[in-house]
């Protein structure tokens, strides 16, 4: 099963809502999947600073003494924002790079969740409406945002086997399905210099496509790349820096609808995590099309 | 038609006496118990459903002639196995809207998401907005009138019954056909395996007039529509099909 959820606000009137909105989303759909789960939320981006999401099995033995550690080390100012096991280190742009090639020799444990100008992900093992509290995403406020509960079916229910995935900078993915040419195209990836964290057939997708960004192809042109490449169900929601996308396998099975107001676009796998938004008894619902690329960007 | 032999149902603490159930308030369950606690369906009047947001199962297994007006979108499989009521969603209605109908007319207002109408037997399904994939997959009776249009494998392994499509028609229409009916005003993006274009008889027409009149419908007119059914080659093994398999 898995239920994944998806909203990107029009109107900057709700920005302060965004993680309320899309916590009671992914809240409807526990039933669909209660082994863990994960929100990416993407706030406003500060003009040449970055964010890395990292996550610890020992927070309070890892973070205490990280940024000043990491500062030292990168030579520049960094800070350090600790939300229950996952912390958002904030840091120069310029020293992004450096930072994230330190974290791993500062705190072998620690792992990173997702690193980008806006984006911050928060997944863990737990019911959604536990995994959204301990994080306090209700409090958080941010221009679109993606979240995922999951019923695990091929690969073991761990924090890193939580969704979202992201796999390059300020990308992320959550899917409902599972795919079957994974291994292959993991394979190739790595052959690529893609790196991988899990056995997770989502990975694979959401490494997939950020190995398309990065040779140049824009979000939609990378999941049309996806419809030829990905064999398998599915139902992505992915989300960038300025975008949010939908697509879905041609044979459809895994369900989805949407809703579209002038103040967002919202997706859900069912209409019940839709069901509590503002204006949504007036809103346009469908479900989208099997093989067809959406695509809405700020 | 019901199966079961009669037994006595042992009292519960349900408030039957009114018929508006807000499901904000009142859990599903109580309003399917309710439905099914139906005696003598002459002395129910309508039933209101408030607030489904989505619910799933609202008003299965009704086999009273009962009216439910259902005000909102639901959820999987609402009106499943249906016998005999009158079921109206005064919205979309997510996967499954209708499967195996028995007998009874169930009204989509909006959408229907997968497979509406799956297997019926019988009774009438009528989607006023667009279905998506798999309409009537697997039907065995029942008649589907849609306003808009249908997804892809729509009618697949369709046995009897009729799929009348005021819109357009998916991928593999009819797919592995048997005798359902299958009627398409607008276009057909592909047909499935053994499904053909056939010629539009008086007795269709009639058939299809008399079908839509049913659906409400009185804008369109039964000769603007082309019908497709079986070519009947797949009905039995045959050894120049074996590449086939």
């Amino acid at each position: 099963m898995c239920g994944i959820v998806g909203l990107f606000l029009k109107d900057k009137a709700l920005e302060p809502q965004l993680g309320a909105l899309l916590s009671q989303m992914l809240v409807k759909l526990t039933e669909r999947g209660p082994d863990s789960a994960g929100i990416a939320i993407y706030g406003s981006a500060e003009p040449g600073r970055a964010k890395i999401t990292v996550q610890s099995p020992s927070p309070s033995r890892d973070f205490p003494k990280l940024g000043s550690e990491l500062g030292e080390k990168i030579g520049a100012l960094v800070t350090v924002t600790v939300k229950s096991t996952h912390a958002v280190i904030d840091v120069p742009e310029a020293k992004a790079q450096e930072a994230r090639e330190a974290i791993p020799e500062l705190r072998p444990d620690a792992r990173v969740m997702g690193a980008g100008e806006s984006v911050e992900i928060y997944k863990e093992v737990g019911l959604p409406k536990d995994v959204v509290q301990r994080f306090g995403i209700e409090k958080m406020s941010g221009r679109h945002g993606i979240g995922h509960t999951r019923m695990a079916t091929e690969s073991a229910v761990t924090t890193l086997g939580a969704h979202p995935f992201s796999t390059g900078p300020d990308q992320c993915l959550v899917h409902n399905g599972s795919l079957s040419n994974h291994n292959n195209l993991r394979r190739e990836l790595k052959r690529e210099g893609m790196k991988f964290e899990t056995e997770n057939d989502t990975e694979v997708a959401a490494a997939y496509l950020s190995s398309k960004i990065a040779q140049g192809q824009g979000l939609g042109e990378a999941l049309e790349s996806g419809l030829r490449d990905l064999d398998g169900f599915y139902t992505f929601v992915v989300g960038t820096k300025d975008g949010f996308a939908v697509v879905r396998d041609p044979i459809a099975c895994k369900p989805a609808v949407m809703a579209e107001t002038d103040q967002y676009v919202a997706f859900g796998s069912e209409y019940s995590a839709l069901a509590n938004l503002p204006g949504i008894e007036n809103a346009k619902v469908w479900e989208p099309e099997p093989s067809t690329v959406y695509v809405w960007e700020h | 038609m019901n199966l079961s032999t009669p037994v006595a149902v042992q009292s519960r603490e349900v408030n039957y006496a009114p018929r508006v159930f807000d499901l904000s308030e009142t859990p599903l369950r109580e309003l399917n118990q309710a439905l099914h606690n139906v005696g003598e369906a002459g002395d129910e009047p309508a039933w209101e459903v408030l607030n489904p947001k989505g619910s799933h199962a609202v008003a299965v297994g009704v086999d009273k002639a009962v009216a439910v007006n259902v005000r909102g979108s639901v959820g999987y499989y609402c009106a499943g196995m249906n016998d005999g009521a009158t079921i109206t969603v005064h919205g979309s209605a997510g996967p499954g809207v209708a499967e195996n109908m028995m007998s009874g007319t169930v009204v989509v207002k909006g959408n229907a998401s997968q497979y509406a109408g799956a297997t019926g037997r019988g009774g009438l399904l009528v989607i006023e907005g667009d279905a998506s994939s798999r309409c009537g997959i697997s039907m065995k009776g029942i008649d589907i009138v849609v306003r808009g249009n249908v997804g892809h494998m729509s009618a697949f392994m369709g046995q009897s019954g009729s799929l009348v499509v005021l819109g357009d028609a998916g991928d593999a229409l009819g797919d592995s056909l048997y005798e359902a009916k299958l009627y398409v005003r607008g276009s057909v993006k592909s047909l499935g395996a053994d499904c053909i274009k056939k010629k539009m008889h008086p007795k269709h027409i009639e058939r299809l007039r008399r079908l839509l009149e049913r659906a409400g419908i009185t804008d369109v007119k039964p000769e603007e529509f082309t019908r497709y059914g079986s070519a009947r080659t797949l009905y039995n093994f045959n050894i120049d099909n074996a590449d086939a398999y």
